[in-house]
């Protein structure tokens, strides 16, 4: 199963060139059979893949797998091939990206199923699989820049599905440049580490830089520049502002692309350059500082807005600075158990919005909202179990992977833990205003509306329903030894930290104190879910709506603390300007005008010229004599 | 021979170049100035036999005949100029029935 690692990229591939190639003559029915269908062969190959790993883990081996495809770059000194590698992080990242996948597509069955663009829609779904199966599988920093690449590519294509609106575009070329941005930091990262390791593979650079010293300067500027294209990926500060903007595209696309799977692509690169990470304990300062800080003004922008893609957009970039504070505070464990059950519950909610959204007649507003409960009965409790999953209420996954974080955050920092600690408490209270606003009390909307009211078809109920599993049962996978469990993702992740954590140190912390943490946020987050039911249900308070007058820090909110504000200021603006600079006076003003102006001179003088041709024959004769006079005067004083 | 030789070396060679000086700008404002195409034929000729005249003084005051033989060669050329030249105003008049330079300024730009 193992030498077969090629196929699973491939199929997506070749799903998109038939349903890109065949969008006009193949049948709605056969074109989703076929996009998700290839979706479903990858994750079957990924689960064998997986078990492999899985029976090698069990055994205590290292389980990793390279599969050369071909050599692609020899250049000098830089050979660059092809090549894919599998190992238990990867293996997980297969499993995650192909079953959500999956998942998704069949969504997008039901969903999209009135769109004229529909074998469009699953052909760029497709390719965006096959990228990020790039980025997964990819064995060298070249193969998964093409597939980090690639992923922003379909992001943009995909937010810009509905072209037509100007307003979608603009968000989709947004998301592009941002993308653009880390990509930059990227590229150079990957130039430095060329010319420190002589290699781009993992498997020569990591054992390289295991011998090198703590603190080592070139490996923070790599891991700084690193840590921008992450930045830029996975919506954090100062890249984050795309995200939001980003709900312009189909929820299935939201939920795919900004909940499960591009955005944790930072977050999987930063894992699997982990020792690099750990040798640069400034950049990891950095890393869980903006963590916290883009977690903790995610979740302050999330608390008023009223749109219910946007306020999953923040809980997703809130949630992402949590990956990233794990990540900074040498929780990669925790961090990527943080992925895994993020994927499951964010995918879940947003797939559930995208429910509610179809059966609203594409309302988006939860002021026009309420008492969906009784109308869509199976979303609604898909979504529950979603907003206790991501508020950390035990037993659900959120609560497993968010203590892990901040248990470790505690042992690194107090701040860090207090801080962690607000922004669980904020996403508890969003999340349920959003749960209680939409399902709950009585429905504002229209009467059109309400006669349109109807549960989901089965294609998009399945999905909900198997993702609301995961995200009930995903803590399983695990359970930390203080609560008597045997932390198995953690030891199946073990060999592709251990050089980590043989640096960093092992983890220690007091059960007593554990217990003390997790208590404390498993009882607030149930506080803050009691009073979001006090305000939104008991006392069926509705949001302001965009015009009434509300207090500065609810302004500052619900103007998402005007970000967007300041880089169009201070970035956008300048930029036009310059650009309208170099188009007026440099462009038209100075190229066109010396072309222009020598195809002025040449008619000019030719003008000039032409009246010498007056036909008048004395003239010429007169000419010809002043030459010969001339001539004859040079020759005589210069001759 | 000696005293005819003699007798042109008499007249100071001087007055022979700014006799044929003299003579040369004549035909060349000539021929700048007037209006008839004949009479421009006339002056290029007057130009040729100043160019003739001055040859043959400088042949006879150095006893080279080098010049007078050139002489010779400018006289058969004027002719056949003159011929071509002639055989065109005749054209000219032709088409433009005038002998007028002024007539002929089809080449105007």
């Amino acid at each position: 199963m193992i030498d077969l690692i090629w196929l699973i990229p491939l199929l997506p591939l070749v799903g998109f060139l038939v349903n890109g190639l065949g969008r006009d003559v193949l049948p709605k029915s056969l074109v989703g059979v076929i996009g998700s269908g290839v979706v479903l062969i990858a994750f079957l190959l990924s689960c064998g893949v997986f078990s492999t790993i899985y029976a090698l883990r069990q055994a205590g081996e290292s389980a990793v797998f390279t599969q050369p495809v071909f050599e692609w770059i020899s250049a000098g000194n830089l050979r660059v091939s092809l090549s894919f590698l599998v190992d238990p992080l990867s293996a997980i990242m297969l499993l995650i990206v192909t079953g959500i996948g999956f998942l998704i597509h069949v969504y997008s069955i039901g969903y999209m199923q009135h769109d004229t663009g529909f074998a469009k829609f699953f052909a760029y779904l497709n390719l965006f699989i096959f990228f990020m199966l790039l980025l997964v599988l990819g064995s060298n920093y070249l193969v998964m820049f093409i597939g980090w690449e690639g992923v922003g590519l379909c992001s943009y294509l995909l937010i810009g599905f509905w072209f037509k609106n100007s307003s979608y575009a603009n968000a989709a070329k947004k998301a592009f440049v941002m993308n653009r941005i880390g990509d930059l930091g990227f590229l150079i990262a990957v130039f430095l580490i060329f010319t420190t390791f002589g290699t781009l593979e993992f498997a020569g650079i990591f054992p390289q830089a295991a011998k090198m010293v703590m603190g080592d300067a070139t490996l923070l500027l790599i891991t700084l520049l690193l840590f921008v294209a992450a930045t830029g990926k996975s919506a954090q500060i100062p890249l984050f502002t795309w995200l939001p903007d980003a709900m312009a595209g189909p929820t299935p696309v939201s939920a795919l692309i900004h909940a499960a799977t591009m955005v944790t692509a930072g977050i999987y690169m930063i894992a699997r350059s982990n020792i690099l990470f750990t040798l640069s304990p400034i950049t990891l300062q950095v890393v869980a500082a903006i963590g916290i800080c883009t977690a903790l003004l995610a979740a302050a922008i999330a608390v008023t807005q009223n749109d219910i893609k946007k306020v999953l957009a923040y809980s997703t970039v809130s949630q992402l600075g949590y990956m990233f504070l794990g990540l900074g505070v040498g929780a990669f464990t925790g961090a990527f158990f943080h992925v895994i059950t993020h994927a499951f519950f964010k995918a879940l909610l947003f797939l559930g919005a995208g429910s509610v959204i179809h059966a609203m007649s594409d309302e988006q507003d939860m002021r026009s909202m309420g008492g969906l409960k009784k109308h869509l009965p199976v979303t609604y409790v898909t979504m529950l179990i979603g907003t206790i999953a991501i508020a950390g209420i035990p037993p659900l996954s959120g609560f497993f992977s968010k203590d892990e974080i901040l248990a470790h955050a505690f042992a690194h920092n107090k701040v860090l833990w207090v801080l962690g600690f607000a922004g669980a408490l904020f996403t508890a209270f969003y999340m349920f205003r959003m749960l209680f606003l939409t399902f709950f009390g009585r429905f504002r909307g229209t009467s059109e509306q309400a006669s349109h009211l109807h549960e989901s078809p089965i294609t998009m109920t399945i999905p909900l329903i198997v993702l609301a599993v995961l995200a009930a049962l995903g803590g399983l996978l695990n359970v930390p030894s203080a609560l008597g469990g045997h932390h198995a993702l953690a030891s199946f992740l073990e060999p592709v930290f251990a050089d980590s954590v043989a640096k960093a140190g092992e983890f220690h912390l007091e059960h007593t104190t554990e217990y003390i943490l997790m208590g404390i946020s498993a009882v607030a987050a149930v506080i803050m879910a009691i009073i979001a039911y006090q305000q939104y249900v008991s006392k069926a308070v509705v949001p302001l709506s965009d015009d009434s007058p509300r207090s500065a820090l609810s302004r500052l909110s619900y103007r998402k603390f005007y970000v967007d504000e300041l880089y169009d200021t201070l970035v956008v603006r300048p930029l036009n300007a310059l650009s309208l600079f170099f188009y007026r006076k440099v462009d038209k003003g100075g190229i066109d005008g010396i072309v222009n102006g020598l195809g002025g001179a040449a008619g000019e003088s030719s003008k000039g010229i032409r009246l010498l041709q007056s036909g008048n024959v004395g003239f010429y004769i007169f000419m010809m004599v002043i030459a010969v006079v001339a001539l004859l005067a040079y020759g005589i004083f210069n001759g | 021979m000696e005293t005819i030789v003699q007798q042109i070396q008499g007249v100071p060679l001087n007055h022979y170049i700014l006799f044929c000086s003299l003579i040369f700008t004549i035909g060349v404002i000539g021929v700048l100035i007037r209006r008839n195409v004949i009479i421009i034929m006339m002056s290029v000729e007057l130009m040729l036999n100043s160019v003739n005249l001055l040859l043959t003084a400088f042949s006879a005051y150095s006893g080279d005949p080098a010049g007078q033989v050139f002489v010779f060669f400018i006289m058969a050329l004027a002719a056949a100029e003159v011929a071509v030249g002639l055989a065109i105003i005749v054209m000219v008049y032709r088409n433009t029935r005038s002998v007028d330079i002024n007539a002929l300024n089809r080449l105007r730009g």
